[in-house]
């Protein structure tokens, strides 16, 4: 019983292109219901402040508005916000669907109108007299450490959450006896997701159905229903999930958030179907944002360059409603992972949570990336203090296959890593020679050319907690097609694709039988995120379609009255081998299975399906990455132009190598967006600067360059041997690109450690260094 | 605000369709046409989700009235597809070259594209990032759209030789 290898590894153009290329995608907007309504915000223009009063009887009469909701009418029906994943937030204040007493960011909702266009709800908006009354505010983390600054959540006492590491006298001891010590500071801008679609989501209630639809765009349509339900009170087997196209979340859909409790809540409240679309501005202040880190590293080594101890001091601001209440989940990570792809046998590690007075902070591709981010630059500061070329430094220090298993200080194992290798296979596409030979011609010129290097294993497919399974059933219809049913939310990822070449593969049908459904009657899971769908639901559906195919063979050995080992699985056929003409299709088999039982196989249950929930072997299925660019840097303009980028990573066994380099081409260009444009700025009132895309500016076709792939590929622990990658290439590409950026302005003595690296902040460094000399 | 009924030329067909003034092209073809191909991303010009042609040229459909599309030929993602199942030269080098994930940019990519290659059938590669670099993509990094570009004015010159053989 064999099936040829036919589908897995191939670049399998996508199944779900067609549609979106036509304009047929079925986004949330796209969805147009009978009698359905439409939901604007009236949100605060402060960043702190006390609701006075608030007046909406001009916006309730104005003609076509059917409800104007306020904290009074929502919050107590729907409870606390949060997502049901994990449970309410172990700290922090409850997130209250609308604002109710104050305000605690520009964004902050306070009242919803309904109504039969979005633009009389707009309208309506306008008319609601709200009084608030404004109060300082604390924009930055700095500000809201400083003694005596006005609390963003009086209820805490405090707008910093430590966690401290314990003191360590032996770490203390290699710092005071190690040959060079060297302590930088190292920030993240506040940056944010940006998916092309915003949030959106259509509901509507059955009175007497009992049933709740819901149209949303998330990345977790079981986490949405879980949450609808509790919102609303409708029980979950009464909430339906019409799962359609989503327009990219990249984390910011991870969770459901306010406005979309208030969507539910309304249409049930109404009994009318509702929508809301929301509205750039909207997406850039309210919506989650990320980032924003403060890192300082010390870092100890010895007189050779090894790598002696790291010490790692993070300040991470959270905004005021970071999902689940208090750190968006980087500062535990950065801790688990801070020393990357290094052998490094001492650390220290602090982590400051630091709440301001702006929009909450929410996963982003990576949510723990400040320590690649931090550290990998942190590496090419040490080479330039100790007089050493940041690759050989790196070369000294990385991770061997003699060293695995690895334990890294934090106790996470790493077992299947190749760290060297694509160092190696990066640094031999760079040329490392060329480069340096064609940098110092350019000097020569005054030009100013740099490389950078950066390195990371991603932490992929969490394999506890909430995010440990995800389920398959596959199924094969009465005419013998088959349909996957999970509970993933492929938002971009190409699942629809790449889960129906796993299938196919496994159950030996053509791709082309296959279909991917998610939402609806699809089982439980967590959803699309944390890099986990190629390991736990690629897992799940493998399972399922290997069991299902042993059923098929028993079925056909039965029918074929032959031994199931003789028989092989191909083309939706069941074959006795050598004899191909003693076959039966998937459609004969199902034709048995469901029209005429009474043929099965004794013992064995009619119809053909296969079920499977899948957790992976490990707590985190390892995968690695170095990335390189080149770039050059103006000395006149300070404009920075990237060269080439090159990305070596191993994510084990592609099931799609098209679809993978996809994910870390989209990753990059996120990274260099952070690293040299993107930054949400606030001025020190708490007011957002970047409200268009005039002012937030990401990457377009023009800055980023043509990237340059290698694949090493070393089969993980889990089934297929697949690893995640969807947050690499945003993980890794900031370090690199800064790095480059830095290694050109070290030749006229200039650094850059602020993120992003705008042309001012350029000229600023070669000013400071001209000045200097 | 009072409405009023117009008639708007779409894709060759004609609808009559009621509208405010203030209502915009884009919120027109999307919920009196039906035609949501047209997805709308930022609403202040810059995205170029909403892409699509008007008289031969591409325009922004968020920051055009609908009233002001009167008496004009207006194309849409839904124009340029064939129809029949199959996919336009431009749509087909995008599905090839992988240049599109999440797919709501997509359509104003291709109606931009299609347009700029009707009247710039030889462009360069610098020609065409610039070309591109009108519409934003949070999803590809741009690898497959530049890729699939010049797949599509390949294509098509191969297209326009064998149409001048024939």
């Amino acid at each position: 019983m064999t099936t040829a290898a036919r589908f897995v590894g191939q670049s399998v153009r996508r199944k779900e292109d067609p549609r979106l290329l036509a304009g047929q995608g079925r986004y949330a907007d796209d969805v147009s219901l009978p009698g359905m309504l439409h939901v604007a915000f009236l949100r605060s223009h402060v960043a702190a402040g006390t609701i006075r009063s608030i007046d909406t009887s001009a916006a309730a009469a104005l003609p076509g508005v059917r409800a104007v909701y306020t904290a009074a009418d929502m919050n107590d029906v729907s409870g606390p916000i949060h997502a049901s994943a994990g449970g309410a937030p172990p700290f922090g204040p409850p997130l209250l669907l609308l604002a109710a007493d104050d305000v605690r960011f520009v964004g902050d909702p306070i009242a919803m109108v309904v109504a039969t266009s979005r633009y009389i709800a707009e309208d309506a908006c306008d008319l609601i007299d709200v009084d608030i009354e404004p109060t300082d505010a604390v924009a930055t983390v700095e500000a809201a450490l400083a003694d005596g600054a006005p609390l963003v959540h009086p209820e805490l006492g405090t707008n910093a959450l430590a966690q401290l590491a314990m003191p360590d006298p032996e770490l203390q001891e290699i710092l005071d006896n190690a040959a060079h010590v060297v302590t930088r500071t190292f920030a993240m801008a506040r940056t944010t997701n940006v998916p092309m679609e915003g949030r959106g989501i259509v509901a509507t209630y059955d009175e007497y159905g009992g049933e709740l639809r819901v149209w949303p765009s998330t990345q977790s349509p079981g986490e949405l229903k879980a949450f609808a339900s509790r919102v609303t009170g409708v029980g979950e087997h009464q909430v339906r999930i019409e799962f359609g196209d989503v327009g990219g979340g990249f984390g910011q859909k991870m969770y459901p958030t306010r406005e979309e409790a208030g969507v539910v809540l309304a249409a049930k409240l109404l009994r009318a179907p509702v929508k809301w679309i929301e509205d750039r501005r909207e997406n850039l202040i309210a919506a989650n944002q990320a980032r924003h880190d403060v890192a300082t590293l010390t870092m100890a080594v010895d007189a050779e360059g090894h790598f002696q101890a790291l010490v790692f001091d993070l300040i991470e601001g959270v905004g005021s409603y970071p999902p689940g209440g208090g750190t968006a989940a980087g500062g535990m990570l950065v801790m688990l992972m801070m020393t990357g792809p290094y052998r490094i046998a001492k650390t220290g590690f602090s982590c400051t949570t630091v709440f301001t007075n702006t929009c909450g902070k929410a996963p982003f591709r990576g949510p723990w990336a400040i320590e690649t981010i931090a550290r990998e630059q942190m590496v090419d500061e040490v080479a330039r203090e100790i007089g050493m070329d940041p690759i050989e430094l790196r070369r000294r220090n990385v991770i061997h296959q003699s060293d695995l298993p690895y334990a890294m200080t934090s106790g996470m194992l790493y077992d299947i890593v190749t760290p060297e290798e694509t160092l190696e296979q990066a640094v031999e596409i760079l040329d490392r020679d060329a480069f340096r030979a064609e940098q110092a011609t350019a000097r020569a010129d005054g030009r100013l050319l740099g490389v950078g290097v950066s390195g990371s294993i991603e932490p992929s497919a969490v394999g506890m907690g909430p995010y440990a399974t995800e389920q398959a059933i596959v199924r094969i219809d009465v005419s013998g097609k088959v349909e996957v049913l999970m509970g993933t939310g492929s938002h971009g990822h190409s699942l629809e694709t790449t889960i129906p070449q796993v299938v196919a593969e496994h159950l030996g049908c053509d791709i082309d039988d296959v279909v991917l459904r998610q939402g609806g009657d699809a089982p439980y899971g967590p959803g699309t995120g944390g890099s986990r769908s190629a390991v736990i639901a690629g897992g799940a559906a493998q399972t399922a379609a290997t069991t299902l195919r042993e059923k098929i063979v028993s079925v056909a050995a039965h029918l074929l009255e032959a031994a199931p080992e003789d028989l092989e699985v191909a083309d939706s056929r069941v074959s006795v081998r050598g004899t191909p003409s003693r076959a039966l299709t998937f459609a004969e088999l199902a034709g048995t299975a469901y029209l005429n039982a009474a043929m099965m196989p004794p013992g064995l249950e009619a119809g053909l399906e296969a079920s499977s929930r899948f957790s992976p072997p490990s707590p985190f299925t390892w995968s690695n990455a170095t990335h390189v660019c080149t770039c050059e840097v103006d000395p006149e303009t300070g404009v920075v132009t990237l060269l080439r980028y090159i990305v070596s990573e191993d994510c084990g066994v592609m099931i799609n190598p098209m679809v993978v380099e996809g994910q870390i081409a989209g990753g990059v260009a996120q990274g260099i967006g952070g690293a040299l444009y993107e930054e949400m700025a606030y001025d020190d009132d708490g007011n957002p600067l970047a409200t268009t895309f005039l002012d937030y500016l990401i990457p377009t076709a023009s800055e980023v360059p043509v990237l340059e792939y290698g694949h090493v590929e070393t089969p993980s622990n889990s089934l297929g041997g697949y690893k995640g990658m969807g947050e690499g290439g945003a993980i890794v590409s900031p370090a690199a690109v800064a790095n480059a950026v830095n290694d050109a302005l070290a030749l006229v003595g200039a650094h850059v450690a602020q993120f992003p690296i705008t042309p001012t902040r350029v000229l600023d460094a070669i000013e400071v260094a001209a000045s200097r000399t | 605000m009072p409405d009023r009924l117009i008639e708007l030329r779409v894709n060759g067909e004609s609808h009559r369709v009621r509208v405010e003034d203030r209502t915009t092209l884009a919120d027109a073809l999307r919920d009196e046409c039906h035609l949501t191909g047209t997805h709308l991303a930022c609403e202040h010009g810059v995205c170029g989700a909403c892409t699509v042609i008007v008289d031969g040229d591409a325009v922004r459909s968020c920051l055009m009235f609908a009233v002001q599309a009167v008496g004009s030929e207006v194309t849409t993602i839904e124009g340029i597809t064939p129809g029949d199942g199959s996919l336009s030269p431009v749509q087909e080098a995008f599905r090839e070259a992988h240049g599109l994930q999440c797919g709501f940019c997509t359509p104003g990519f291709v109606v931009s594209l299609t347009a700029y290659l009707d009247e710039h059938p030889d462009p360069t590669d610098d020609d065409l990032r610039d070309a591109l670099s009108g519409n934003l993509c949070r999803c590809t990094g741009y690898q497959g759209i530049v890729k699939a570009a010049r797949l599509a004015v390949d294509a098509m010159k191969v297209d326009a030789m064998n149409a001048g053989a024939a």
